[in-house]
C-alpha cells in the first residue's frame, strides 16, 4: 500500500476527492450552467450574425443602413429555407410581441421578392431591399423591429432578469416597470413569500408543544410519540399529498362527515382543496417533522429543573415558561424556522398537486417555463432569482447554527 | 415537565388545552396517512368510507385494488423502474459518501468547512432548482431521458445523507486507535476494516436508507428528465393524482407507507444501538 506513505493530509483529502469531483460534475457543473443561462443568450446571435453585425453601428434613431436590410432580408430567407426561422421569430418574439409574426409573414413574401428578383437577373443589393421590405411591411420603416432584432441579438443581456421582475421594454426600447395589472413574478414571489412564512409560523405554533410533549415525557412513551413525528417524516410525499385530497376534496372523507352530522348541507359543501387552503394544510403537514424534530433536540437538552427553580422562586407557570423556558429553545425555534422556511419557498409537487389556480408558487412559474412555454432563460433567471434568496437564508443559518451542523432528525 | 404545585384553576384549564392542543396535533400528523389504509381495502371504487365498511361488513372490504397493481405493467413497470434507479443510486451515494466522510472526520482534513459545505449543498438547494439545473446541463450531454441522468442526480442527491450520518458515527473517534494500528503493522487497509468500519457501519446502513428514500420518492429530477421509460413509482402516482384517479393508488400508497415504517424501524433501532453502545 503506497498510501501508507501519504501525508495524512493528502490522504484525508484524498478520500473526499471522488465525491467532490462528483458533486462538482453532477451539481456544481449544472447550477454554473443554470446562472450562465440566465444571462448568457446566444441563439439570435448565432442565428443572424450578419444582421447583428450591420446593426452594431445602428444609432437606434430611424431606420439602419441598407447594409443592415439586405443582411435580415438574406438571413431570414436562408432561414426560412432551413426552416429554423421559427425558432428565431420565437425569440424575438419574446423581447417584442408580435415579432413573431412579422418575421414569418414578411419572410415569406422576402423569399418570393427574392426568387422574382433573381430571375429578372435584378440586382438585390442595399437600396433594393430597404424599398422591398417597407413595400412588404411598412413597419421596416419605422426603428421598432430594428430595436427588436438588435435587443434580441444580444448575447449578454439583463432581459432575462428584467422580465423576472415585471419590467418590459417600453415604445423607446428602454425598460419600465409593467403596469400593476400585468406583473406576474414579483407578486407570485410575494406570495411565495408570504406562504412559506405563514407555512413556517403554523407549523411552529402546532410543532411547539408538540416538541416540548416530546421531550418531556418518560422514554417510552417520547419513543411512541417521536414516531408519530416521524413516519410522516419517512412517508411519500406523494402519498401524503394523495391522503389530503382523499380526505379534502368536495366527495371526501372531512366534507362527508360534515354532511352526515348536518353541520353542512349536501349543496354546502366546503371547498378546502385545489385551492390556496389546500396548499396550506398539505405543506404544514409536509414540513411540520422538519421543525419538531430540532426542537425537540434543543428541548431534551433542557434541565427541567430550571423551570421548577423559577416556579419555586415565585415565578407562574406562564411566566417561567416565557422568561426562561422559551428563551433556552430559541437556537432551535431559529433552525427549525429557518429550514422550514427554505424548504417551504422550493416547493413545487404539493402546490402542483392540490394548489389549484390560486395556490401556486413561483416554482409552479419556473416548471412551466421549462416545460410548457419552452422560455429556458427567464425559468434560469427565476431560479437564479430564489436561489439568491435562498442562499441568503443560508448565510443567516450559518450564522445561527453553523451549516455543517444539519443533522438528520 | 409542567411543574406540580401551581394548581390554580387557570392553570388547570391550560394544561387541559395543552394536552388537547397536543393530542390534535399528533391526529393532524399521523391520521391522514393511517386513514389511506382501510380505504385501500374498499371493495368499491370510492374513496370514501362506504356504509359497508363502517359496519365492519366483510363484503365491504377486499384486495382488489391490490390485484390491479400486478394487473399489466401500469405499475410494475414503475416499480422496477424505481428499485433500478434507486439502488444504483444508493450504490453510488453510499460509496463516495462514506469516503468523504472518512477523509473529512480525519484531524488533518484541509478545508474541512468548505468542503462539507459543498458535499452537503445539492440536499440543501431547492429541488426545483437543482432539478432545472441539472435538466438543462444533462439535456446539453444527451443524458435526459436516460436511466444513467437519473441516476446520477438521484445519487448526487443522496450522497449528504451518508456524508452526515456516517460522520456522526465518526465524531469523538479517536484517530490515534489508527496511528497504534500502523505501528503494530496493520496496514491502513487492514486497520480501516477491523477499526473503523464496525464503527461507522450502522451509519453507512442508516445514510443508505436515507439515500435509498430519497431517491424512491423524488419526483422533480423525473417530472424534468424522465420519458416514458423512466417511469418511476412517484411519476405513475403524479399522472394517477392528475389524470384518472383509481383507487389502485391506494393500495400503491399503502405499500409505501409500509416501507416507510420499515425504513424508519430500521434507522431508529441502528441509532439506538449506537447511542446505547456510546
Amino acid at each position: 500500500m503506497t498510501s501508507g506513505m501519504l501525508s495524512p493530509r493528502l490522504r484525508a483529502a484524498g478520500l473526499t476527492l471522488p465525491l467532490v469531483a462528483f458533486v462538482s460534475v453532477t451539481f456544481l457543473g449544472p447550477m454554473v450552467n443554470l446562472l450562465t443561462k440566465s444571462f448568457y443568450d446566444p441563439d439570435v446571435a448565432n442565428a443572424l450574425p450578419e444582421t447583428m453585425a450591420a446593426l452594431r453601428d445602428w444609432d437606434g434613431q430611424g431606420t439602419p443602413s441598407d447594409e443592415a436590410f439586405a443582411a435580415t432580408a438574406r438571413e431570414f430567407v436562408a432561414a426560412r429555407t432551413e426552416r429554423t426561422l421559427g425558432r428565431t421569430a420565437n425569440r424575438v418574439n419574446r423581447v417584442a410581441s408580435g415579432m413573431r409574426s412579422t418575421i414569418m409573414g414578411d419572410s415569406r413574401e422576402m423569399a418570393e421578392a427574392a426568387a422574382v428578383a433573381e430571375d429578372a437577373g435584378v440586382e438585390t443589393e442595399g437600396a433594393f431591399w430597404r424599398e422591398t421590405m417597407i413595400g412588404i411591411d411598412a413597419r421596416w420603416g419605422g426603428p421598432e423591429p430594428w430595436r427588436a432584432l438588435r435587443a434580441a441579438g444580444q448575447r449578454l443581456t439583463a432581459r432575462h432578469y428584467l422580465k423576472a421582475l415585471d419590467f418590459e421594454r417600453g415604445p423607446d426600447g428602454g425598460y419600465q416597470r409593467a403596469p400593476e395589472a400585468w406583473r406576474i413574478y414579483v407578486p407570485l414571489f410575494w406570495r411565495t413569500f408570504l406562504v412559506s412564512l405563514g407555512v413556517t409560523l403554523l407549523c411552529l405554533v402546532i410543532g411547539y408543544p408538540v416538541a416540548h410533549m416530546i421531550a418531556n415525557s418518560p422514554p417510552k412513551r417520547a419513543n411512541v410519540l417521536l414516531l408519530l413525528v416521524l413516519l410522516p417524516f419517512w412517508t411519500s410525499l406523494l402519498v401524503r399529498t394523495t391522503s389530503w385530497i382523499v380526505l379534502l376534496q368536495n366527495q371526501g372523507i372531512v366534507n362527508d362527515f360534515l354532511v352526515a352530522i348536518g353541520l353542512i348541507g349536501d349543496d354546502g359543501r366546503i371547498a378546502m382543496i385545489y385551492n390556496m387552503t389546500g396548499t396550506f394544510v398539505a405543506m404544514t403537514h409536509v414540513l411540520l417533522p422538519f421543525l419538531v424534530l430540532p426542537l425537540y433536540s434543543v428541548m431534551r437538552a433542557i434541565p427541567p429543573a430550571y423551570m421548577n427553580a423559577a416556579v419555586s422562586l415565585g415565578a407562574t407557570p406562564f411566566q417561567a415558561l416565557r422568561r426562561v423556558y422559551w428563551p433556552q429553545t430559541l437556537p432551535g425555534v431559529g433552525a427549525g424556522c429557518l429550514l422550514t422556511f427554505i424548504l417551504a419557498i422550493g416547493y413545487y409537487i404539493t402546490p402542483a398537486l392540490v394548489g389549484g389556480q390560486s395556490g401556486q408558487l413561483i416554482s409552479n412559474m419556473i416548471a412551466y417555463h421549462v416545460q410548457t412555454s419552452l422560455n429556458w432563460g427567464l425559468a434560469a433567471a427565476l431560479a437564479a432569482l430564489l436561489l439568491g434568496g435562498v442562499t441568503l437564508l443560508y448565510v443567516v443559518y450559518d450564522r445561527l447554527v453553523g451549516i455543517d451542523r444539519i443533522g438528520l432528525g | 415537565m409542567m411543574v406540580g404545585g401551581a394548581l390554580s384553576p387557570g392553570y388547570r384549564v391550560a394544561r387541559w388545552g395543552y394536552l388537547a392542543f397536543c393530542v390534535a396535533a399528533f391526529v393532524f400528523l399521523i391520521a391522514p396517512i393511517l386513514v389511506l389504509v382501510p380505504l385501500s381495502f374498499n371493495a368499491e371504487p370510492y374513496f370514501t368510507f362506504t356504509e359497508g365498511m363502517l359496519r365492519l361488513d366483510p363484503e365491504a372490504y377486499s384486495l382488489r385494488w391490490y390485484r390491479s397493481i400486478l394487473d399489466g405493467d401500469e405499475w410494475t413497470r414503475p416499480l422496477a423502474n424505481s428499485l433500478i434507479i434507486g439502488i444504483s443510486a444508493t450504490v453510488v451515494a453510499t460509496v463516495l459518501g462514506a469516503a468523504a466522510a472518512l477523509g473529512l472526520a480525519h484531524p488533518a482534513m484541509p478545508g474541512r468547512k468548505i468542503v462539507t459545505a459543498l458535499l452537503i449543498s445539492p440536499m440543501i438547494t431547492p429541488v426545483i432548482i437543482a432539478g432545472v439545473g441539472m435538466f438543462f446541463f444533462y439535456s446539453s450531454l444527451g443524458l435526459a431521458q436516460t436511466h444513467v441522468g437519473i441516476i446520477l442526480a438521484h445519487a448526487v442527491f443522496g450522497a449528504p445523507f451518508v456524508v452526515i450520518t456516517v460522520s456522526a458515527t465518526l465524531a469523538g473517534f479517536d484517530w490515534t486507535v489508527m496511528r497504534a494500528a500502523a505501528n503494530l503493522g496493520a496496514n491502513p487497509l487492514v486497520a480501516f476494516r477491523r477499526v473503523q468500519l464496525p464503527l461507522i457501519l450502522p451509519g453507512v446502513i442508516s445514510g443508505s436508507l436515507f439515500a435509498f428514500a430519497a431517491s424512491f420518492d423524488e419526483l422533480v429530477i423525473v417530472l424534468f428528465m424522465g420519458g416514458l421509460e423512466q417511469r418511476t413509482l412517484p411519476r405513475q402516482m403524479w399522472s394517477g393524482i392528475r389524470e384518472e384517479i383509481s383507487p389502485t393508488i391506494l393500495a400503491v400508497a399503502t405499500f409505501l407507507i409500509v416501507f416507510a415504517l420499515l425504513a424508519l424501524s430500521t434507522v431508529e433501532w441502528l441509532r439506538r444501538r449506537g447511542a446505547a453502545r456510546a
